[in-house]
C-alpha cells in the first residue's frame, strides 16, 4: 500500500489542526461558563496530547537563521579546549599511546563531572587501536575497566583490574577502583582484598577510608564512621578528589545511621569540595526526599546537568510539591527510558525500577525491573528499591531472598531495617 | 481555570527550551526507511552534537549552534552523513538523492533531520543497509534502524561490532492487513472533512427538539442519545451497503458526481438546522445520503490498493475503522453539545453560526466539485 511521508505528514498536520481547534473550543467555552470542573478531566487529557506532539510531533524547518537550536557543552571551558587540541593531535597520529591515554582520561573525567555518557564514547574511540587487544599496556586496561564497569559490564572489568594490577602492583587507582566495583557487587571479602595493597604502599589514610567504606556496609557501620571521622580531620590527609569521596562517605554511613543532622553538615562539606559530582548530588537528594524536603531537592538540582538519575529525583520532588513541570519531566523519563531501551542498554534498572514504583505506580514491573537488577547490583539503594517495590506488591516470597542477604552481611540501614519489619 | 491554561502554555513554551538544554544520553540516531517496491523513503536524525563534534557546526564558536549555521554547513552534512550509509536492493546498490533539511527535538536535544529519497532498480525483497556514522569518533554511538514495508515494522541496531543489517521483506499476513486498513479507515473519516461536516451537522440539533418553531433543549439524556443512535446507525448501516456493493463492483457511479452529491448532502444538512422541516425522522434523510456517502469511501478504499486475496478482511477493516473514527467524533462531540445546550451560546453560535458555516463551505464544495475547479479556497483543509 503506497502510504508516502507526505501523507504521513499531512495526516500529522490534520491532527493537530483538530487537537488544536478543540481546545480552542473547549477553552472558550470554559471561559464563557465558567464550569472549570467538568472541563478539569477533558483538558488534561488534552494537554497531554498536545505537549507531547509539540515536543515530539514532526520535523519542520526553522524560520529564522537566528533559531538558536543546539546549546554546545560550555566551549569556553578551559578543560575542553584542551580536550579538542589534544583530539586534533591525536588524529594525526592515532596510534600516539601517550595522548591516547591522556585523552582519554580527559574525557572520562569529563563524563564524571557533567553525566554524560557521550564523553564515554569518545574515550572509547581514543582508545581504539587497543581496545580489543587481549593484553592492552596496563593504562588502556585501568580505563577500558572503568568505562566497562560504567557499562555495567562488572565481569570484563574485573578481568581488566586484575591484569593490569598484576603488572602494576602499585597502581593506586586501579586497587580502588577493584574495591569499589566489589563492593557495589556485594563481594565485602574480595573488596577488603583490594583495600589491603594500599598498607603496604604506605597509604594509610586511603586503605583506612577503603576498609571504612567496605565495613560500613558490612556489619561496623558505627566503628567505620568513626574511624573515617578521625581521618577527615587529619590536615592535607587526602587530595580534593579523595576528600569528596570520604566525606561522601561519611554522609551517607550517617544517614543510615540514623543521625540526620550529621548527615547533613557531611553532604554540605562534600558540596563544598565539588558541587557538581553527579553521584554526590544524587546521595544527597536521596537523603533529602527521605527528610521529606522536596524543595531543597529543587534548589540542589536547578542548575545540575540533566542525567536521568538526577532528572528521576527531580521529578520525584516535582510529584511532591505538585510542581508543573511533573508531567513533563515524567514524559521526558518514559522516552530516555525508552531509548534505551532501544538501544538495547541495561544500564539504569534500578532508576528505572523506581520510575515505575514512585511516579508510574506500577509495583509489580517495577518489582520485576528490581530483582533483574539485584542479580548484579547490591547496594543499598538496590536492596532498597526491590523491598518497597514487594511491599507495595504484597510479596514477601520474592523479598525473602534479599532480606536473607541483607541479615547475612549485617548491613545497617534504618531505612531498610523499616522496610523488612513491614514486611514480615 | 484562566490560571491553568496560562500555566499550559508556559509549560509548552518550557518545553521548547527544554529541547536546547543540555541533556544527557548516549549518542543515537534514528533511521527510519519507508519502502514501496522499488522506492525508497528515508529519514535520518543526527544530533547536531554529534555532528558538531565530527564535521563542526559552530561556525563562531559561541557554543551556540542557530539555523543559520547548521543551513551554511548542509552540504558538508551531506557529504558527511551520505558517505557513511549504502542501502542495497537485492544486493545492488541504490543511490540516495539529495536531501532536504529539517529539524527535529529528542530527549536530549536538536537534531538534524535528512529526508531523501532512494530508488532502487527493481522491487525490494532482501534490504541492506550499512551504517558506518561516528563510530570511529564515539564507540558508544548506535544507530537505530526502523523499517517500514508491506505494512511490517522491523527495528534493529548498529553498533561498531555490527555495521551491516540485511533484512527479508516477506510479504504481509492478513491480519496485519485488516489492521491495516483499519487505521487507513479511522484516518479517512478523519481527514474527509465532507464526512465529519455531515455528520456534525446532524449532530448539531440532536441535543435539542423541535417544537412550535423553536429549538429546545432534550430534556434526557437518553433521549438524546436515542437521538444520535438512529442517526449514527442509520449513516452506518447506508454507507456500509454501497461501500460494500462498489468495492465488489456491482455500484459504480462517476467520482465527480458522488463527491458532487456528497456536497449537496452537508449543504442540505446544514440549511435543515436552520429551516427545520422534518422534525422526527431525520434519521430517514441521514440513511439516504449515507448511502452516497459510502460510495464516497468506496473510491478511497479502492484508491488504496485492495489485496487480491482478502478482500473481504480488507474492507472489513477498513468499515470497522471507518466506524471508529465516527464513534471517536460522536463521542467528542455529544457530551460537549449535551452539557451547553441549554446555554444561548449554543443555540446562537454553534447551532445557527456553525450550519451558516458548514452550509458555506459546503457550497465551495459544490461549485469546485461539480465544475471541477479548485479555488484553493479550502486548501488549508
Amino acid at each position: 500500500m503506497g502510504e508516502g511521508k507526505s501523507s504521513q505528514l499531512q495526516k500529522l498536520k490534520v491532527m493537530k489542526m483538530y487537537i488544536f481547534c478543540h481546545y480552542v473550543a473547549t477553552a472558550t467555552y470554559a471561559v464563557i461558563n465558567k464550569q472549570a470542573h467538568f472541563l478539569k478531566f477533558y483538558l488534561a487529557i488534552l494537554c497531554q496530547i498536545i505537549s507531547v506532539s509539540i515536543v515530539y510531533a514532526e520535523p519542520y524547518i526553522p524560520d529564522q537563521d537566528s533559531v538558536i537550536l543546539q546549546i554546545l557543552p560550555t566551549t569556553s571551558d578551559s578543560r575542553i579546549q584542551s580536550l579538542r587540541q589534544l583530539r586534533i593531535d591525536l588524529s594525526n597520529s592515532p596510534d600516539d599511546l601517550v595522548r591516547a591515554v591522556e585523552l582519554a582520561r580527559g574525557y572520562l573525567q569529563m563524563g564524571r563531572t557533567m553525566a554524560d555518557p557521550r564523553y564515554e564514547g569518545y574515550a572509547q574511540a581514543a582508545l581504539q587501536p587497543w581496545w580489543n587487544m587481549a593484553l592492552p599496556p596496563p593504562d588502556v586496561l585501568i580505563l577500558r575497566a572503568i568505562l566497562r564497569q560504567r557499562q555495567h559490564d562488572f565481569t570484563d572489568a574485573l578481568s581488566d583490574l586484575n591484569q593490569a594490577l598484576q603488572e602494576q602492583p602499585a597502581n593506586t587507582q586501579g586497587w580502588l577502583i577493584q574495591a569499589a566495583v566489589y563492593q557495589a557487587l556485594g563481594d565485602y571479602p574480595a573488596a577488603y582484598r583490594s583495600c589491603l595493597p594500599l598498607y603496604h604502599l604506605k597509604l594509610d589514610f586511603l586503605a583506612t577510608a577503603c576498609i571504612a567504606s567496605v565495613s560500613s556496609l558490612n556489619g561496623r557501620a558505627s566503628e567505620s564512621y568513626k574511624a573515617l571521622q578521625k581521618i577527615i580531620r587529619v590536615e592535607n590527609a587526602f587530595a580534593p578528589q579523595e576528600k569528596l569521596w570520604v566525606l561522601t562517605i561519611l554522609a551517607e554511613t550517617a544517614a543510615r545511621l540514623e543521625k540526620n543532622s550529621e548527615a547533613e553538615s557531611y553532604f554540605q562539606a562534600a558540596l563544598a569540595v565539588n558541587h557538581q559530582d553527579a553521584y554526590l548530588l544524587g546521595a544527597y537528594s536521596d537523603f533529602l526526599l527521605d527528610q521529606n524536603q522536596p524543595e531543597n531537592v529543587q534548589t540542589l538540582l536547578k542548575q545540575a546537568v540533566q542525567s536521568d538519575s538526577l532528572l528521576l529525583r527531580q521529578t520525584i520532588a516535582a510529584q511532591q510539591l505538585n510542581a508543573p513541570e511533573f508531567e513533563k519531566s515524567t514524559e521526558t523519563l518514559k522516552a530516555r527510558f525508552a531509548a534505551s531501551r532501544l538501544r538495547g542498554e541495561m544500564r539504569h534498572l534500578r532508576e528505572e525500577a523506581q520510575f515505575m514504583l514512585h511516579l508510574l505506580h506500577q509495583p509489580q514491573k517495577a518489582l520485576k525491573l528490581a530483582m533483574e537488577n539485584w542479580q548484579l547490583h547490591r547496594e543499598p539503594k538496590d536492596a532498597r528499591i526491590l523491598l518497597e517495590a514487594a511491599l507495595q506488591c504484597n510479596d514477601r516470597a520474592t523479598a525473602q531472598p534479599v532480606i536473607d542477604w541483607l541479615k547475612s552481611v549485617n548491613l545497617e540501614d534504618s531505612k531498610l531495617d523499616t522496610l523488612v519489619r513491614q514486611l514480615s | 481555570m484562566k490560571l491553568r491554561i496560562i500555566l499550559f502554555f508556559l509549560g509548552s513554551v518550557f518545553t521548547v527550551f527544554c529541547g536546547l538544554a543540555m541533556a544527557h544520553k548516549a549518542s543515537d540516531s534514528y533511521l527510519r526507511f519507508t519502502i514501496d517496491k522499488n522506492i525508497i523513503q528515508g529519514q535520518w536524525d543526527i544530533a547536531l552534537r554529534d555532528l558538531d563534534y565530527a564535521i563542526g557546526l559552530d561556525d563562531n564558536s559561541d557554543g551556540r549552534i542557530t539555523w543559520g549555521e547548521l543551513r551554511a554547513r548542509h552540504q558538508a552534512v551531506n557529504e558527511y552523513a551520505l558517505s557513511r550509509l549504502q542501502v542495497y536492493g537485492n544486493g545492488a546498490r541504490c543511490q540516495p538523492q539529495i536531501p532536504e533539511h529539517l529539524v527535529d527535538h529528542h530527549t536530549d536535544g536538536t537534531y538534524t533531520v535528512l529526508r531523501f529519497t532512494v530508488i532502487c532498480t527493481d522491487a525490494i525483497d532482501m534490504f541492506e543497509v550499512a551504517y558506518d556514522l561516528l563510530f570511529d569518533l564515539d564507540s558508544l554511538h548506535r544507530g537505530l534502524l526502523q523499517v517500514d514495508a508491506n505494512g511490517q515494522v522491523q527495528t534493529a541496531v548498529f553498533s561498531p561490532e555490527q555495521r551491516k543489517i540485511r533484512l527479508d521483506l516477506k510479504k504481509s499476513t492478513p491480519w496485519r492487513e485488516f489492521l491495516q486498513f483499519g487505521q487507513e479507515g479511522v484516518w479517512h473519516i478523519w481527514i474527509g472533512f465532507d464526512h465529519i461536516l455531515f455528520l456534525i451537522s446532524l449532530l448539531l440539533p440532536a441535543v435539542l427538539c423541535w417544537q412550535a418553531g423553536n429549538w429546545l433543549p432534550q430534556h434526557s439524556l437518553r433521549l438524546a442519545l436515542w437521538e444520535v443512535f438512529k442517526i449514527v446507525t442509520a449513516f452506518t448501516i447506508a454507507h456500509s451497503i454501497t461501500l460494500c456493493l462498489a468495492v465488489f463492483g456491482l455500484v459504480s457511479l462517476p467520482t465527480r458526481w458522488v463527491e458532487s452529491v456528497i456536497a449537496v448532502s452537508v449543504l442540505l444538512a446544514a440549511l435543515h438546522n436552520l429551516y427545520p422541516v422534518i422534525s422526527n425522522r431525520l434519521w430517514v434523510m441521514t440513511f439516504v445520503f449515507g448511502l452516497i456517502h459510502g460510495l464516497g469511501f468506496a473510491s478511497v478504499l479502492i484508491d488504496l490498493g485492495l489485496p487480491g486475496q482478502s478482500l473481504a478482511l480488507a474492507l472489513a477493516g477498513f468499515n470497522l475503522g471507518v466506524e471508529i473514527g465516527q464513534i471517536a467524533i460522536v463521542g467528542l462531540f455529544v457530551p460537549l453539545a449535551f452539557l451547553i445546550r441549554r446555554t444561548g451560546f449554543y443555540q446562537r453560535y454553534v447551532l445557527h453560526f456553525g450550519s451558516v458555516l458548514i452550509a458555506l463551505i459546503a457550497c465551495i464544495w459544490l461549485v469546485e466539485r461539480s465544475m471541477a475547479i479548485e479555488w484553493k479556497v479550502l486548501e488549508w483543509i
